[in-house]
């Protein structure tokens, strides 16, 4: 079996349902704040922060930035692996782009438990 | 290139643009919660810079078309537009769904 230590799940089948998964979140949570901010068009910040501080809001968005993270894991690991043949500059953009997903999901809980 | 490669090559460049815009995401996020002083400094940002229309725009196409071509995926993985004509014929109507959505997202927008 062919095997890759850099995908997300170890395995093409998991990556594969992993993608879908998380897919399904992040459009859920797009159609929830696209829908809110078009029912709500002249929100102030009482209304949107209230919205931030529901507990519920607060597990939907750690959520979403976890999906995020693996989604954009498999994403870019599918693009990199397709577009940089060389091993050295393949894992320093994986690393690069690892670290950042690490720092979107340590930023958006910063944000989202600082509310 | 035929067209469904097309849709494809697209959905790869749109979730790298989604990656790296989330910066954008984030910071309006953060700015917006911060303080009563922040939320107004994020919605007069939105109201009055055309750098922050644009990029805001760019994302909500990019993720409007990342999205729409992602749902034709799920359709794909259940066994549908996999023939050529079928296939051929979802690319056109994904291209143009997102196409109308990103013309709302201008219009929403400005």
């Amino acid at each position: 079996m062919v095997t890759n230590v850099t995908s997300f799940g170890r395995s093409g089948l998991y990556d594969w349902m992993i993608q879908r998964v998380t897919a399904v979140v992040l459009l859920a949570y797009t159609l929830f704040i696209v829908g809110f901010l078009l029912i709500t068009p002249d929100v102030d910040f009482q209304q949107w922060q209230a919205l931030f501080a529901n507990t519920a809001m607060r597990i939907f968005t750690l959520l979403l930035v976890l999906s995020f993270a693996a989604h954009a894991w498999i994403g870019l690991w599918c693009v990199t692996t397709d577009y940089i043949p060389m091993t050295g500059l393949r894992f320093l953009v994986q690393a690069v782009t690892g670290l950042m997903t690490f720092v979107y999901v340590a930023w958006a809980i910063h944000i989202i438990w600082g509310v | 290139m035929p067209l469904p490669a097309i849709t494809s090559i697209l959905h790869r460049i749109s979730g790298i643009a989604l990656f790296f815009g989330a910066v954008f995401m984030m910071y309006a996020l953060g700015l917006s919660l911060e303080s009563e002083a922040g939320f107004q400094e994020t919605i007069t940002m939105f109201e009055e810079s055309i750098f922050a229309k644009l990029i805001a725009w760019g994302l909500l196409s990019a993720l409007a078309y990342h999205s729409v071509v992602g749902i034709k995926h799920l359709f794909m993985d259940a066994g549908h537009f996999e023939e050529l004509e079928s296939g051929m014929l979802a690319a056109k109507a994904a291209l143009v769904i997102s196409g109308v959505l990103i013309v709302l997202a201008g219009v929403w927008i400005w």
